[in-house]
C-alpha cells in the first residue's frame, strides 16, 4: 500500500481549494424555516412514518428543548441558532424510484464529479474497472438511489436507506432504533432523533458475509440546511460487514449543522467495520463557513466474540465533535478505534473514542493520529472503562500527535477509570513535528516541499490508512496530503 | 564540472564560508579535509541549497550555469546529490515508496519518462545487487532503525539510483566500522570512470584508503588553504592540522 502515486503529487499540486466546493443547481422542497413541533411532523408525514416513530420523535424533540450543549470539549462553538436553518430539503419531483436510471441525471453528475460510482450497469454488465461496491446516496435530506440491491438480496442482506427501512423493516427499526444511542444521549443526538430526514439501514443475516463492501456518500448541497443523517447496523450472529461513509458539502460563508447518529449492533461472532472519510467543508482560510459536525457514533458488541472497528479519516468540517465508540457487551467481544484526524487554517477538532468494557476478556485498541497546521487546534479525548464484571480486559491505546508550523495545537485528553483489578491497560502517547532536517533531506532526493510534506505525514498516518479498506485507502492519502494544501512556505 | 567562486556564506549571522574556491572537472574525485568547525559541512549544505544558511558572496555552478537560485529539488534534478552526514529518518514512509518518489520527481524535471512500479522495481533490484545491499532494507521505513553502517549504504545506494553528474559525500566515513566502509567505497567507485565527479568530506584520511582522490584539499576557516595530490591526506595523516592550518595562517 502507502505509495504515494504521482496522480497523488499532481492532485496536491493543482488543488488549491476545496475540490468538492462546487454546487448542485436543482429546484428543492424546503419545509419552513425553523424548528418546532410542527416541522417534526411534517418531517415524519413526508416519510409516511408509523406512528410510533412520530411520537417518539416528538420525544425527543420536547427533551431536546430542555438540554443543554456539551461544554467539555476544548471547542470554541459560537451560539447556533437552531431556527434560522431548514430542517427538511429535498430535491423537487423526487417520486419513488425503480431504478437508477430514473435519478434527476443532475444528481447523478454531481455524484460523478465527486468520484463517487452509482455505476451499477457498467459492472452488470462486466465493465472493466467498474467498482464492486454497493452505494446508497443521500443527497440533503433524502436517499436518492442505492445500488446492487438485487444483488445483496440474493445473500439476504439488507441495504436501503432508513426511510424505506422504517416502511419494509418496521419491525427491525423499531426494535434497534435508539437501542445504542438513546435519544436523550446528549443534545446533538437528541435533535437528530426528533429530526433526522435518512441515512442507511443494513442488516446482515446469520452467518452471512456480506458479498461487497456497502458504502453511503453524504452530499450536503441546499443552502442554510442541516444535514440530520440516521445509520444503523445490524449484524446477526456469525455475520461480517465493512461499511464506509463519505461526506462532502459546498462551499458556503454561512456555517452548517452536520448532527449524525451512527448505531451498530453486532451479535455473537459477528463483526462490523466500520469506515468513515469525512471531508465536508472546513471552511475558508479566513476560517469562514465551513460544516458544524456534531456525531454521535457508538457500537455494541452484544454478543461474545463479536467485533466493531472504526477506522476514521477526519479532514474536513469547521468543528469536529466525534467518539464513535464501542460497548464490549459480550465475552471476548473486541473493539477498535483507528483515526486520522486533520485540521488545517481554523478548524478545530475535538474527537476520540470511548470503548466501554463489560464483559469478560474484553479487548479494545486505540490509534489515534492527530496532525495539526496553520492555526488550527486539536484534541484527541478518550475514555477507557473498565466495568467490575470485566474480568481480564485489556486496553491498548497509542495517540501520537504531529504539529506543522507554529501557531497550531495539538492536545491528548485520555480518560482510563478501571473498576476490575484484572485489568491491563497500555497507554502510549507522542508528540512530534515535521522537521526541517526530514523536507531537506526529501528535497535533496528531488522531492519538492509539498510531496516531502504528502510523504512525511502519510507515513505518520500509516498504521491507521492501511485499515481502510483498499479501494478507501488511495483516497484517504490523496486527501491527506490536499488538506494540508498551503501549510508550508 | 563543479565551480565555486569567492563563496561566502553565514548562519545566524556568523560567517562560515570565508571566500572558497574550488573547481572539479568532470570524472575527477576532490577530497577536502579539514579540522572541526572548518566549515567542511557548511559547504555540502550550502552546495545542496539549505535555507538556513546565507549566502552571501560568490557562485556556484555546476556544467556552467549557476545552481544559486534554485531550490534544493532543482539543484537534485539538475545532478548534484549530497550523501548526508547524518541520514534523517522519516516513520512509516517505506523505502521504496520513498525512492520511487525521489526517482520519478528527479526524472520528470529532466525530461525522462516516469517508471512505473514494475519499471521501478526492476531498476532498484538492479542497484541493490550490484552494491551488494539486501532489498529487506527497502522494505523498512526511511533509515528507521538503520545501524550506522545500513544508513550509510543507504546513502550510496539512493546515490546510484538518482543517477547524479556530481556527489558531495559528506563525512560519510564517520561511524562506519571497516567493513561498512568498503561497501560504500566499493559503490561509490562503481560509480567512477565516467563523466561523475565526487567531493569527498573527510575528517580522516581512512577513506581515501579506498577511494582514491585525484585532488586533496585542506581547509580551514571556511577557505582552501592548500591543495595538493594524494600525498598530501597522507602528509596530514602523519603531522596533523595544527602544522600546515598553522603555515597557512
Amino acid at each position: 500500500m502507502s505509495n504515494i502515486t504521482q496522480e497523488t503529487i499532481d492532485t496536491v499540486q493543482s488543488i488549491n481549494k476545496y475540490d468538492a466546493g462546487f454546487e448542485t443547481d436543482i429546484e428543492m422542497e424546503y419545509s419552513p424555516k425553523g424548528l418546532n413541533e410542527d416541522i417534526v411532523r411534517l418531517i415524519s408525514k413526508k416519510k409516511n412514518e408509523p406512528q410510533w416513530l412520530l411520537d417518539w420523535r416528538l420525544k425527543a424533540f420536547s427533551y431536546w428543548q430542555k438540554m443543554t450543549e456539551p461544554q467539555w470539549a476544548k471547542l470554541k462553538i459560537p451560539p447556533i441558532d437552531y431556527q434560522d436553518a431548514y430542517y427538511y430539503a429535498a430535491p423537487k419531483d423526487m417520486k419513488k424510484i425503480k431504478s437508477l436510471d430514473e435519478v434527476d441525471p443532475r444528481i447523478l453528475e454531481t455524484y460523478k464529479k465527486l468520484g463517487i460510482p452509482l455505476r451499477e450497469q457498467e459492472v452488470l454488465l462486466g465493465v472493466e474497472g467498474a467498482p464492486t461496491m454497493a452505494v446508497d446516496a443521500v443527497f440533503d435530506s433524502v436517499s436518492v438511489g442505492t445500488t446492487f440491491r438485487a444483488k445483496l438480496k440474493e445473500s439476504g442482506v439488507i441495504f436501503c436507506s432508513i426511510s424505506e427501512a422504517v416502511q419494509d423493516h418496521p419491525d427491525l427499526v423499531r426494535k434497534y432504533i435508539g437501542s445504542v444511542v438513546p435519544f436523550a444521549d446528549n443534545k446533538h443526538a437528541c435533535l437528530n432523533s426528533a429530526v433526522f430526514t435518512d441515512g442507511s439501514f443494513v442488516y446482515i443475516p446469520e452467518g452471512v458475509r456480506c458479498p461487497m463492501e456497502l458504502s453511503t456518500y453524504f452530499r450536503m448541497n441546499a443552502k442554510n440546511t442541516g444535514q440530520f443523517e440516521r445509520t444503523l447496523i445490524i449484524a446477526d450472529k456469525g455475520a461480517y460487514v465493512s461499511y464506509l461513509e463519505g461526506c462532502t458539502a459546498p462551499m458556503r460563508d454561512e456555517n452548517q449543522m452536520h448532527a449524525a447518529v451512527v448505531e451498530l449492533i453486532a451479535h455473537d461472532d459477528a463483526e462490523i467495520k466500520y469506515s468513515t472519510v469525512q471531508n465536508w467543508y472546513p471552511g475558508d482560510e479566513e476560517g469562514k463557513g465551513g460544516i458544524y459536525n456534531f456525531v454521535t457514533k457508538r457500537g455494541i458488541c452484544e454478543g461474545r466474540r463479536s467485533k466493531i472497528s472504526w477506522t476514521q479519516v477526519e479532514t474536513g468540517s469547521a468543528i469536529t465533535w466525534k467518539y464513535p465508540s464501542c460497548i464490549l457487551k459480550g465475552d471476548y467481544s473486541q473493539g477498535e478505534f483507528y483515526s486520522v484526524a486533520i485540521t488545517n487554517n481554523h478548524q478545530q477538532a475535538d474527537t476520540g473514542t470511548k470503548m466501554i468494557h463489560m464483559g469478560a476478556n474484553t479487548r479494545s485498541r486505540i490509534i489515534a493520529k492527530t496532525i495539526s497546521a496553520g492555526q488550527s487546534d486539536s484534541t484527541y479525548r478518550g475514555l477507557v472503562k473498565i466495568m467490575g464484571g470485566a474480568d481480564n480486559a485489556r486496553n491498548f491505546t497509542q495517540c501520537d500527535s504531529l504539529l506543522i508550523g507554529d501557531k497550531c495545537g495539538a492536545h491528548t485528553v485520555p480518560y482510563i477509570e478501571s473498576k476490575n483489578k484484572s485489568a491491563q491497560l497500555e497507554h502510549e502517547a507522542t508528540t512530534s513535528k515535521i522537521s526541517e532536517d526530514q523536507v531537506f533531506y526529501c528535497q535533496q532526493r528531488g522531492i519538492s516541499e509539498e510531496e516531502a510534506l504528502a510523504l512525511i505525514v502519510n507515513g505518520f498516518c500509516r498504521d491507521v490508512l492501511q485499515n481502510l479498506p483498499m479501494e478507501f485507502a488511495v483516497e484517504a492519502q490523496k486527501l491527506v496530503s490536499i488538506s494540508l494544501e498551503g501549510s508550508v512556505g | 564540472m563543479l565551480n565555486i567562486k569567492n563563496l561566502k556564506a553565514s548562519i545566524d549571522g556568523k560567517e562560515i564560508l570565508n571566500g572558497l574556491n574550488l573547481d572539479i572537472g568532470a570524472g575527477q574525485v576532490h577530497a577536502i579535509m579539514g579540522p572541526n568547525g572548518a566549515g567542511k559541512s557548511t559547504l555540502s549544505y550550502v552546495l545542496a541549497g539549505r535555507e538556513e544558511y546565507e549566502v552571501t558572496g560568490g557562485d556556484i555552478t555546476l556544467d556552467g550555469q549557476s545552481i544559486m537560485d534554485m531550490s534544493p529539488e532543482e539543484r537534485a534534478a539538475a545532478g548534484l546529490f549530497l550523501a548526508f552526514q547524518y541520514p534523517v529518518e522519516i516513520p512509516g514512509v517505506q523505502m521504496t515508496t520513498f525512492m520511487k518518489t525521489a526517482v520519478n520527481s528527479v526524472r520528470k524535471a529532466r525530461g525522462l519518462k516516469e517508471l512505473d512500479a514494475i519499471d521501478f522495481l526492476k531498476l532498484m533490484k538492479g542497484k541493490c545487487k550490484e552494491l551488494g545491499i539486501s532489498d529487506d532494507m527497502m522494505k523498512r521505513a526511511v533509515n528507521v532503525g538503520f545501524s550506522g553502517g545500513e544508513k550509510k549504504r543507504n546513502e550510496v545506494l539512493q546515490m546510484a539510483m538518482l543517477d547524479p553528474k556530481f556527489c558531495v559525500l559528506d563525512e560519510t566515513d564517520s561511524g562506519l566500522d571497516i567493513d561498512a566502509l568498503k561497501i560504500v567505497a566499493d559503490g561509490v567507485n562503481a560509480m567512477r570512470g565516467g563523466d561523475k565527479s565526487f567531493l569527498v568530506i573527510t575528517h580522516y584520511q581512512r577513506l581515501l584508503d579506498y577511494i582514491k582522490p585525484d585532488v586533496v584539499h585542506v581547509m580551514s576557516k571556511g577557505r582552501i588553504i592548500k591543495t595538493g595530490g594524494p600525498e598530501l591526506a597522507l602528509e596530514l595523516e602523519a603531522k596533523g592540522y595544527a602544522d600546515i592550518v598553522g603555515a597557512a595562517a
